[in-house]
């Protein structure tokens, strides 16, 4: 009996021992991926970052096409940076509409978007996947942080560089915030993740933060045309103070068209940009190999490599319809939904031969009765999925098609406009001699110069629509041409109506999304929304 | 053990049964078993001399003849819902035996968790279904046994694919974004509450219902709380038959059964899509027009059939009961190609050791199910394809079948493709196993009798493994030059719970005690390698993803319950479970649950003793803490960084680099913790031929998981889970059993439950914000990332979100025209209203049997009232429009009422009240006793399943989990014909 007592005691002192050895089973860590303290040990570690700070820009997550979505509430193809991006500044605008159902994708160009848009808090929230994401890599890449782990030399120095891109990269997105949404919530590399509310920025101290940002990586990126393609240098941060002052009047209600000459002049002092000869060659797949002379900072998209659902295979697929040969665009069929208006179609009014202008025609009208019918409008075809000896991009259903941010034909119409617009650095001449490079190469001789008495502020504006139609700077334009929201210039359904009308003026800004306002409380609404 | 191993192993094991039935000197007794009530006879009592193996039933006269061994002297008479009767063999026969109605309801034993209970002395609220009640049937699944049958379960299935899984809620939902399943312990494991097994469409259906004895199902959280963070949603205890002791039983059942598809989508035929084409289409889409007439939905249905096959050997080896069973099912479904065939086996030995001090349960199940998934894409594909166009190509292009081509005469991308060659030509197969076994040793100390030590030790393991695959020359994925692709998971389950039970009466205060302590310890593992997307020629399409995928999930509990009942009057129970989770960081990481629940039994006071009317007279009142764990992420409080796939790179230079994300994450993430109030009265009358209860629950969740944004700028991603949000559910259920008659030949039973429930978000936002709209959830068909329904503070959760359709006076709806509600001349987004719930207010289960004779009819009637559909098969395919897809599809017959040229999603129109009653099943039995020379009792069935459903709901079904119809795969009616033989 005794001798059980004990056998019985000593299973229960085992089970004890089992249960006490259990608890330690609770710490389960992910088996497969990494911490901060075993990926930032290397070169390699920090460039996989920054791969994905580029990666933000372009695709939509983790896996391609999509299964590992960076940001949720929307359906993965449709959170892409620059489809959504591509959406706030052209569909808003007489250069592009689009038939689809999606929930209120037309209240774009019905300009009666609200701050429950699911499109625009899907912008909205990949602006601030792309800004958390570089604070992230930015608190990571400090000097500190590379001593601490034993980091020196040639690889320091590389990441220097890398530290440097993703605050241009994060500038670029604050830029956008600036320019779509004004006042917007402000986190810097400060900030660690976690459960805290950001305080807001009005739209001149972010106007502020953003100049001072890029100006201090000006010494700190790599010199112009020395990085690797796909990476940001010095150049890409003066073409972006380039558009910064070009706007400056509408952020800040001061112009600084003098600033924006003397970043421009940077631009353009520098050796080896030049334009490419052929104006649609720079929309092709092979554009990464033909265009680079012209482009300042474009991102990468591959077929088979780095495949999305938005970027460029939205902008080749989705103005593919009616009558049109998918083939020819290199893909294997069209989503039937992107046109234009009229308005943009008439600016190709004047002499002929123009290659920007490139319309199909073919079973569609001119007149839009129904913004649902893709045959109503003319189709725009621009990014195309064949390279420029014709052959088939890598993948007929993912695009290969590079899509540039900023090239030097911008920074030519940046340039003359700040002169125009009494800005000093610069020169008429210089300005006249830039346009007339953008059309010559346009017509593909001098037919299509113009005069110095041509050269005005209207003028201008209808030029910008030609050759960056569809580049994602319209609504800008518009805005600082008094033209997007006012009577003076309507087109086809703005507003709402086949005619077209004015709408109140507090459209020039997109509203707050509805549900950044509620999770943070220290957010103002922006005017009349 | 493989498959085969096992099969040899139950050979052997059936062998060695067969081997002891065995011969002695037997003499015969005879007799009559009548009711003391009124003399009627009894048939079907079991009658069995005591200590040997011989025994036998009464027939419909009650009379039964049975060889005894010689040296029998007892006689053992026995009948549900009757105290067992032992008589002696006095040598004068026949015996006369009259059998006394027991109070069996109230005698019943009722699983608890860890450990069980008499009805009499239960404090909470649990309902239990035996076999006896089960629904009848070709059931495929085990959780269809109970359907209808317990207030506040609600049963909804995923359609009529064989092995349809389905969706089961105990009293309402009570999370929104967090999982609302009911924790199910099947013969004491806990089964992994995360959905599915990859390849199987039901991991429930891997269980065969034939081995299921009892279900336990515990509503309230004074019941449920000894399971702790996992029981909110309520917790189904399923208990597997056992083995018995005594001589060799063997129970053979077959059921075989055809399927027809009732009622198809009301689309045009082919001479009315005609007219509407050549009516409203464009010159181009005139020029589509084919010159056939197809049915296509006629093309993509079959009857089928199904055999469900099942043999169970019950009986004692010396000391060892075992019960040995194995069933094989195999099922059609009505939508062509697809089929369900399974093995299924069952092993239990429960040999009590050491002079009954040891009990030994040892279950092992295991099953092998070959699935073959029809392409349900046919379904909608087939309701809504031209019907002017052929099946067939002349040539064998795209395996022979019809297509809408493109210019480059490849198939249009955007076109629906043949729904005959996606049925005919996508092969999807898998196979998937599962092993469920656990040990449980329950010793009872032989120096202290009143203690006891539990020990069970189960693991539950699974594996799914399939293939698809598409030729290239299929349309469905021609551009990608067709799929071969195989995928794996394998799912494991470990589980080891200890306790110490204490039960004393402490006589000198007329007291019992019983005081329940443990420990468990639970594992839970998921794996799946990663395999590369390869065309149907094996070659690279996208390259597999850098790791397999790996998680697992740890728990680790102490619990203890302790119960006081003073004069069998006044009951108390009190429990409390700690759990321990990994899913959390260790400051979020342990939880404790307690409940405290009370009963009176009114009955069993001197006032009531003299009462003719009651028979019992219980109230209950209870409370309890839950917790809900299952917030989809084993890992949701680490900060990390996962590696992006070989397709998602990104270019410097000319080199790709794979990327490296940091990861949204919630450090402070934790389970939901619902309060429970119930009150609740048990009442039966006239000896309990009536019998019945009352329950009024009023469920609390706070910390409620909701998928929000975050404020932008603070996360690597824009929405997290965390918690939130709080909401009640408050309900009533009713359930009344009656006995209304019981002769000698006739007999009918009536039971009757109804459940209300209704719930309200009461907070969804971490500060509070009147202006927030809420969260958008109910994705419908049509365009890309569009809901339907909406999680608002004030409102049920998803309800629907629509706009208020205008009509004209005709009552016809004006196409694109919506109220402007908020009244600031534009109708946008701000516009939206909510209406209704896709989630019933009241539910009514009926289930009803007469005996007569040796014939017996029962049926099972359901009915959901206050639910809403939303009819997006109406929405999506009501419409026609002039239009420059090269392609036509057939239109929904509700066109011809709209007139609809563009989608209209949105439209409260589309709006339907979803109520119904369906009939879900009749049956009928005949009994032929006695057959094969007195050796069988054999019973044959005959069912309809499914019988009727009346709704006022336009579309096919108005049961559809979700509340949005959109090309269910249809719920056939089933005809079938069983027989059941025991020896």
């Amino acid at each position: 009996m005794r001798n059980k007592i004990f056998n019985q005691l000593g299973i229960l002192a085992l089970v004890a021992l089992v249960f006490a050895s259990c608890t330690k089973n609770l710490d389960r860590q992910p088996k497969y991926g990494n911490t901060a303290a075993s990926l930032y040990v290397n070169l390699a570690g920090y460039k996989s970052v920054l791969a994905k700070t580029y990666a933000g820009l372009t695709l939509t997550g983790n896996s391609g096409p999509d299964g590992q979505g960076d940001i949720a509430g929307i359906d993965e193809g449709f959170s892409s940076y620059i489809r959504q991006y591509w959406s706030a500044q052209e569909l808003s605008t007489d250069e592009a509409l689009i038939g689809w159902n999606d929930a209120t994708i037309k209240d774009f160009h019905n300009l009666s978007w609200s701050s429950a848009d699911v499109f625009l808090r899907a912008l909205y929230s990949r602006i601030y996947f792309q800004i958390t994401l570089c604070n992230e890599f930015i608190r990571e890449s400090a000097p500190s942080k590379l001593s601490e782990r034993s980091i020196s030399g040639a690889d320091a120095t590389e990441i220097g560089y890398m530290r440097a891109e993703a605050r241009f990269l994060r500038a670029l997105s604050y830029y956008h915030a600036l320019d779509l949404f004004g006042n917007v919530p402000f986190v810097t590399e400060a900030d660690n993740v976690g459960a805290f509310l950001p305080n807001q920025i009005n739209r001149a101290n972010l106007f502020a933060y953003i100049e001072s940002e890029l100006k201090a990586i000006e010494t700190e990126l790599k010199d112009a045309r020395t990085n690797e393609y796909g990476r940001a240098d010095k150049a890409a941060a003066w073409a972006l103070l380039s558009r910064l002052y070009l706007n400056a009047e509408v952020y800040t209600g001061t112009p600084k068209y003098s600033d924006c000459i003397t970043y421009c002049n940077k631009v353009t002092g520098v050796a080896g940009y030049s334009l490419v000869s052929n104006y649609r060659n720079m929309f092709l797949a092979d554009n990464n190999t033909t265009s680079t002379n012209e482009f300042i900072f474009a991102v990468n998209f591959d077929g088979n490599r780095a495949r999305t659902w938005g970027g460029t295979t939205f902008l080749v697929h989705a103005p593919i319809g009616g009558s049109m040969s998918a083939a020819t665009h290199g893909v294997d069929f069209g989503w039937g939904g992107v046109r234009t208006t009229k308005q943009f179609v008439q600016k190709f009014a004047g002499p002929a031969g123009d290659s920007r202008e490139n319309f199909y025609t073919s079973g569609q009208n001119l007149e839009i009765n129904d913004v649902s019918t893709f045959t109503d409008g003319y189709a725009i075809v621009k990014f195309r999925n064949v390279t420029s000896t014709g052959a088939n991009g890598s993948n007929p259903t993912w695009v290969d098609t590079d899509f540039p941010f900023f090239r030097l034909a911008e920074i030519y119409l940046n340039y003359a406009e700040a002169v125009l617009r009494g800005g000093t650095g610069g020169s008429s001449a210089t300005a006249l001699t830039y346009i007339n490079n953008l059309r010559q190469r346009a017509y593909g001789n001098a037919t299509g110069n113009i005069l110095a008495s041509q050269l005005t502020v209207p003028f201008i504006i209808d030029e910008r629509a030609k050759e960056l139609h569809w580049e994602g700077v319209r609504r800008t334009d518009l805005i600082r041409f008094g033209q997007f929201t006012e009577a003076s210039y309507l087109w086809a359904w703005k507003g709402g109506v086949a005619g077209g009308q004015a709408v109140s003026n507090n459209r020039k800004l997109y509203p707050i999304p509805s549900s950044d306002l509620v999770a943070n409380p220290n957010l103002v609404q922006n005017p009349g929304y | 053990m493989s498959f085969q191993k096992l099969i040899k192993a139950a050979g052997f094991i059936m062998l060695a049964l067969v081997a002891q039935v065995s011969f002695a000197q037997t003499k015969v007794v005879t007799g009559k078993v009548t009711d003391s009530k009124d003399g009627s006879a009894i048939s079907g009592a079991s009658v069995a001399a005591k200590g040997s193996r011989s025994g036998t039933q009464t027939g419909t006269d009650g009379s039964f003849s049975l060889s005894v061994d010689n040296a029998a002297t007892t006689l053992v008479i026995s009948y549900v819902g009757f105290a067992t009767q032992e008589i002696s063999i006095s040598g004068t026969t026949p015996i006369e035996v009259s059998l006394v109605v027991n109070n069996q309801n109230l005698s019943e034993v009722v699983v608890t968790g860890y450990g069980t209970t008499r009805r009499k002395d239960l404090t909470g609220s649990i309902a239990t279904v035996g076999t006896k009640d089960f629904v009848k049937g070709p059931l495929t699944s085990p959780e269809q046994l109970i359907n209808g049958k317990v207030a506040g379960v609600q049963i909804t299935t995923g359609g009529g694919a064989p092995g349809a899984g389905s969706r089961i809620r105990v009293r309402g939902t009570s999370s929104l974004s967090g999982s609302n399943d009911p924790l199910i312990i099947i013969d004491g494991i806990p089964v992994d509450q995360q959905s599915g097994i990859a390849g199987a469409a039901n991991p429930l259906a891997l269980i065969n219902p034939n081995d299921i004895e009892t279900f336990n199902i515990l509503k309230d959280a004074s019941a449920t709380a000894i399971y702790g963070n996992r029981a909110t949603n309520g917790v189904i205890i399923i208990t597997t038959k056992k083995g018995k002791s005594g001589k060799l039983k063997i129970n053979f059942s077959t059921l075989n059964s055809i399927s027809v598809v009732g009622d198809k989508v009301d689309v045009l035929n082919a001479e009315e899509f005609k007219n509407v084409v050549n009516g409203k289409g464009n010159t181009a889409q005139k020029a589509l027009l084919g010159t056939s007439s197809t049915n296509w939905q006629d093309l993509i249905y079959q009857t089928a059939f199904m055999t469900d096959n099942n043999i169970a050997l019950t009986g004692g080896l010396e000391k060892l009961p075992y019960r040995f069973s194995l069933g094989y099912l195999n099922q059609d479904g009505v939508l062509k190609t697809g089929s369900l065939s399974r093995v299924t086996t069952s092993l239990n030995l429960n040999p009590r050791l050491l002079k009954n001090a040891l009990k030994v349960d040892l279950n092992f199940k295991g099953s092998f199910t070959k699935n073959e998934f029809a392409n349900e894409g046919a379904i909608g594909g087939a309701a809504f394809f031209d019907p002017t166009q052929m099946v067939n190509r002349n040539d064998n292009r795209f395996g022979g079948y019809w297509e809408w081509l493109a210019n480059n005469n490849q198939p249009d991308g955007l076109a629906p493709k043949n729904p005959i060659g996606q049925l005919n030509l996508r092969e999807d197969k898998s196979n998937v196993t599962r092993i469920l076994t656990n040990l449980q040793l329950d010793y009872t100390f032989p120096f202290l009798k009143a203690l006891r030590a539990n020990l069970n030790v189960g693991i539950d393991h699974s594996k799914g493994e399939g293939t698809i695959y598409i030729p290239d020359s299929a349309a469905m994925t021609y551009i990608r030059g067709g799929v071969n692709n195989q995928y794996e998971q394998t799912k494991t389950n470990k589980l080891l719970e200890f306790y110490l039970n204490y039960v004393t009466d402490i006589k000198s205060i007329k007291s019992r005690l019983d005081v329940m302590a443990g420990y468990g310890y639970q594992d839970f593992k998921r794996e799946s390698p990663n395999f590369p997307d390869k065309r149907a020629d094996g070659t690279e399409f996208a390259p597999a993803g850098p790791f397999p995928f790996e998680t697992q999930n740890t728990l680790l509990s102490f619990y203890g319950r302790m119960n006081f009942s003073i004069n069998n009057k006044y009951l108390f129970t009190a429990s409390y479970r700690r759990d321990g989770s990994s899913r959390f960081s260790p400051d979020n990481r342990y939880g404790g649950f307690p409940s405290a629940a009370f009963a009176w039994n009114i009955a069993e006071e001197s006032f009531m003793k003299g009462s003719k009317v009651f028979s019992n007279l219980k109230l209950r009142l209870g409370y309890g803490e839950t917790g809900q764990q299952e917030i989809g992420n084993d890992y949701a409080y680490i900060a990390n960084y996962t590696l992006g796939t070989q397709t998602a790179q990104y270019q410097f230079g000319s080199n790709f680099y794979p990327v490296n994300r940091p990861v949204g994450y919630d450090a402070n993430i934790k389970w939901e913790t619902t309060d429970t109030w119930n009150a609740g009265l048990d009442f039966g009358f006239l000896n309990g031929r009536i019998n019945g209860s009352l329950d009024f629950y009023l469920k609390r969740t706070e910390d409620l998981l909701s998928f929000i944004d975050v404020p932008a700028g603070t996360n690597f991603t824009n929405r997290i889970f965390t918690n939130v949000g709080d909401m009640e559910n408050r309900g009533v259920e009713f359930v009344l059993n009656t006995n209304i008659l019981k002769k000698s030949k006739l007999t009918w039973d009536l039971g009757f439950n109804v459940t209300y429930n209704t719930n309200e978000i009461t907070k969804l936002t971490k500060i509070d914000d009147p202006n927030f709209t809420g969260v958008p959830v109910g994705g419908l068909s049509g365009g890309v990332g569009n809901t339907i329904q909406i999680h608002s503070v004030g409102y049920r959760p998803s309800s629907f979100f629509v706009l208020k359709q205008v009509y004209d006076n005709a009552g016809k709806p004006i196409e694109g025209l919506y109220v402007d509600q908020n009244g600031d001349g534009l109708v946008n987004d701000l516009d939206y209203y909510r209406y209704k719930s896709p989630e019933p207010l009241w539910m009514v289960g009926f289930t009803t049997s007469v005996g007569y004779g040796n014939w017996n009819f029962s049926t099972v009637l359901r009915s959901n009232l206050g639910q809403y559909m939303y009819n997006n098969v109406f929405s999506g395919n009501g419409t026609f429009q002039a239009s420059p897809l090269a392609y036509l599809g057939n239109v929904h017959r509700n066109y011809l009422e709209t007139g609809f040229a563009n989608s209209q999603y949105f439209s409260d129109y589309y709006m339907e009240n979803a109520s119904f009653l369906r009939m879900d099943n009749f049956t009928v039995s005949y009994d032929f006793g006695k057959v094969f020379k007195n050796k069988a009792n054999l019973r044959a069935t005959a069912n309809v399943q499914n019988v009727f459903v009346v709704s006022k709901y336009r579309g096919l079904d108005p049961e559809i989990a979700g509340g949005i119809d959109n090309n269910f795969y249809p719920r056939p009616r089933v005809f079938s014909l069983g027989f059941n033989l025991d020896l």
